[in-house]
């Protein structure tokens, strides 16, 4: 495979479906961690029970709308359940009962009395026989330029869903953000006391904060599972989390667009670097090069948040004075 | 029983008195499969291809080479049954021994998925209980047995272990091994509920030793280290790689204490400390050392493989009975170890100028400071007593179950769970903590099923902090 190959299959991860479910996810993390300081560490409980939620819609019989309106519930439902008890604690609480919670969940998925509704270790699969999700799709020409650079008739319905997605909701957000409502929010991250002392229920703004940055998680994991067509309990590992942290941090946390830029940068480099250690002259197994690519993760998240917490598009500033 | 290579030359160390393994193994009729992935070329097993095993537990292991030798099942035999030679599939005999002679299990379900949870393939046991699963290539797949499909009369030892995951299938031959026989389920002797309380007691004194350490640092320093979970696993590995090398297996121990010291120390000189200097929020360093806890984890298993391992002195554990306790002669010396271990930081902490230097920093860094404390030494003793005790830690869990590069992970949240519990930032908190989540979460077990045990645990965190949020021993003024 030429250099120009591995670039090229690089960047239709990037901008595909993979970048913009990442990108998606990321937008929620956002909202709490970029927005208003909340360490939420199991973001990917978010996107599990999006993803149960449209499964088991699927294998109930019921419609996709059934499906995502389940994935909505849930999160909301999910984000009420930890933000009551741990927001009006310290930072440190949310984080360990997040991950936590995260790991509850698929722990329970998991679990063999479980398999009635979850499928337990299998899962749930045939979610695009059931729901008819690609019957609809508009797209019937794979999309290519040259022989590498090939994004089927598939993945063009799933990216125009959720790059879609990305787009209402980062609009959605860039909006929020400018209200009375995000001042309130980014007041909270820099100094919580100082919110408090004129008067603001910060525990109820961090909640709305909690909870619609949920919903998003959740919407992304029911598009993740439509991509899919099938969910089982090892994709939402607490590692989905913190690839969805280098991710925020990369492209700027508490900047509208930054959690795009994350996605699209993280995969591109992820994917290049798993290309190029495909292609070496001695064999790398499979374990290996997906062992690489977490801990060019982990090593990269450290690095960024010493060394750049902006980010790519954050601002050095606004960073620099959340003191907590 | 499908035990590798290794594996079988790692356990021939023990030596068991045939009679006693009679008498402590009535009820653990072992079944074995032996799942061997072809693809081409038998040849001997390649190095690092240590399979998925079961837990040993009270398996004695003349029982277990009985099992090979009677119920041995090569690949000629597999290849015979299939009529034509095996291309990348998953296959072997499902068999029990009784008085010495083999039973085959017919009609159990044997289900392969792929890494990403796809189903693969699927085979039921023929009368003589052999099944091959055709597979779509060589890779890592996870291994289902159907339990509900098991004839009447057998049971897997350990429901957990019905998928054995992470099954490589390359080039040259390799075994899993499914455990099964009496669980115990039906009915329980008081002895049974005594032994689960003892299990669940050594549990808790090994979360507390490794967990000890967290709890100082987040005393200290106002750190939530998540990478402590490594510092857990980087002790075992070293033990082990000593270990594997001929040291024997209790001097390992202290050497690997030592190496944990120094590289719990080396984490705060390297990356804490640079980064107190820089001033940098607790919340941006709570994701710095998450980042570093996801670098080490899989730089871990890129040098140590993602294969569980034992260690020499794992093999050829018995269950004895110590009045009504059933306990292996190494869960009573994990428990002794526990105990001595935390009454001498309990009396380092509470006797000692140095701790109470330590607390004193803990409580509040700058009136330390001023009254001449050097505070920047204090935390780092700190650190390289949390790498020690989280070496220890890790051993000990390693002794019991067995090393492998995410142990720590694994760990970290009923550490977080007993540290909470007994108050972030108190030492005697998280040792109460500590064996209060060990025994909920192993008695658990015996009213919901063994599946939810961790849940357990995090569900008791998550109530603690909506009823007590500073924990039991925690101090009220450091919250809201």
């Amino acid at each position: 495979m030429s250099f120009i190959d591995i670039i090229a299959l690089a960047l239709q991860t990037a901008i595909g479906f993979q970048g913009a479910s990442y990108a998606l996810a990321a937008v929620g993390l956002n909202l709490h961690f970029g927005y208003t300081g909340l360490s939420n560490f199991g973001h990917v409980g978010f996107l599990l029970v999006g993803a149960y939620g449209m499964a088991i819609s699927a294998d109930q019989g019921w419609s996709i709308w059934v499906g995502f309106a389940l994935a909505i519930g849930a999160s909301v439902v999910l984000g009420l359940l930890l933000g009551i008890p741990t927001l009006r604690l310290r930072g440190d609480y949310l984080a360990i009962v997040t991950i936590a919670a995260a790991e509850i969940l698929r722990l329970v998925a998991n679990a063999r009395p479980s398999e009635p509704l979850t499928g337990g270790s299998r899962g749930i699969g045939g979610l695009s026989a059931q729901l008819g999700f690609f019957r609809r799709n508009i797209f019937d020409e794979p999309f290519r330029i040259g022989d590498v650079f090939v994004i089927s008739a598939r993945d063009q319905w799933l990216m125009l869903w959720t790059w879609g997605l990305v787009l209402v909701f980062c609009l959605l957000i860039g909006l929020l953000v400018r209200s009375p409502w995000g001042r309130v929010l980014r007041s909270i991250r820099e100094d919580e006391d100082a919110a408090r002392s004129l008067g603001k229920n910060v525990v109820v703004f961090k909640l709305q904060s909690f909870v619609l940055g949920g919903v998003i998680g959740a919407l992304a994991g029911s598009l993740i599972a439509l991509g899919d067509g099938s969910v089982s309990p090892i994709r939402w590992v607490a590692t989905l989390t913190f690839a969805l942290y280098a991710v925020v941090i990369l492209g700027g946390a508490g900047t509208v667009w930054g959690p795009v830029v994350g996605a699209v940068v993280y995969w591109f480099i992820l994917d290049a670097v798993e290309g190029v250690l495909g292609n070496l002259w001695f064999d790398v197994s499979d374990t290996t090069v997906g062992a690489v690519r977490l801990v060019l993760t982990g090593l990269g998240l450290m690095a960024l948040m010493v060394f750049r917490p902006q980010g790519i598009l954050g601002s050095k500033k606004e960073m620099l004075a959340s003191g907590r | 029983m499908g035990v590798s290579s290794r594996f079988h030359s790692v356990r021939t160390g023990g030596k068991i008195h045939h009679l006693l393994r009679l008498t402590a193994l009535v009820p653990a009729l072992l079944l074995s499969v032996l799942v061997v992935a072809g693809h081409g070329s038998p040849a001997g097993a390649a190095p690092g291809q240590e399979p998925t095993e079961a837990e040993l537990g009270d398996g004695g292991e003349t029982a277990e080479e009985e099992e090979a030798r009677v119920c041995a099942f090569t690949k000629a035999q597999a290849i015979e049954v299939n009529e034509g030679p095996l291309g990348s599939s998953i296959w072997g005999r499902l068999c029990q021994v009784v008085d010495g002679a083999p039973t085959f299990a017919e009609g159990v379900t044997i289900s392969v998925a792929a890494e990403d949870g796809s189903e693969v393939g699927e085979a039921t046991t023929g009368p003589d209980g052999v099944f091959i699963v055709e597979l779509p290539g060589n890779g890592i797949y996870s291994v289902t047995l159907d339990v509900e499909t098991l004839p009447e009369g057998m049971s897997l030892t350990d429901e957990d272990r019905a998928t054995l995951s992470s099954v490589r299938v390359r080039l040259g031959d390799q075994q899993v091994a499914f455990r099964l026989g009496d669980d115990g389920r039906g009915s329980r002797s008081f002895s049974d509920y005594a032994t689960v309380v003892a299990k669940g007691l050594r549990l808790g004194l090994i979360l507390a030793v490794a967990a000890v350490g967290l709890s100082l640092v987040y005393g200290v320093t106002g750190l939530t280290n998540f990478a402590h979970a490594e510092l857990v696993t980087v002790g075992a590995i070293i033990a082990y790689a000593l270990n594997a090398a001929g040291v024997p297996f209790w001097l390992t121990v202290p050497m690997a204490i030592v190496a944990g010291a120094a590289i719990g120390w080396g984490n705060d000189l390297v990356v804490w400390r640079p980064l107190r200097k820089r001033r940098l929020a607790l919340l941006s360093m709570m994701v710095v050392s998450i980042g570093l806890s996801l670098a080490l984890r899989n730089f871990f298993q890129i040098v140590f493989g993602p294969e569980g391992r034992r260690y020499t002195a794992s093999s050829g554990q018995l269950e004895r009975s110590y009045g009504p306790f059933r306990l292996t002669p190494n869960d009573v010396k994990v428990i002794a170890i526990s105990i001595v271990v935390l009454v001498l930081v309990t009396l380092l902490l509470r006797r000692t100028r140095l701790g109470t230097a330590i607390r004193a920093v803990a409580d509040n860094p700058d009136l330390a400071e001023s009254s001449g404390i050097a505070v920047n030494r204090i935390v780092a003793v700190v650190w390289a007593l949390c790498g020690g005790l989280a070496a220890l830690g890790g051993i000990l869990y390693g002794l019991t179950l067995n090393v492998k590069f995410d142990m720590g992970f694994l760990l970290l949240l009923s550490m977080f769970a007993a540290v909470v519990l007994g108050g972030l930032g108190s030492a005697p908190g998280a040792m109460l903590g500590a064996i209060t989540i060990g025994i909920v979460q192993e008695t658990s077990g015996l009213f919901v099923d063994t599946a939810y045990k961790f849940v357990v645990a995090l569900l008791v965190l998550i109530l603690v902090l909506l009823i007590r949020p500073q924990g039991i021993l925690g101090q009220r003024e450091r919250f809201g």
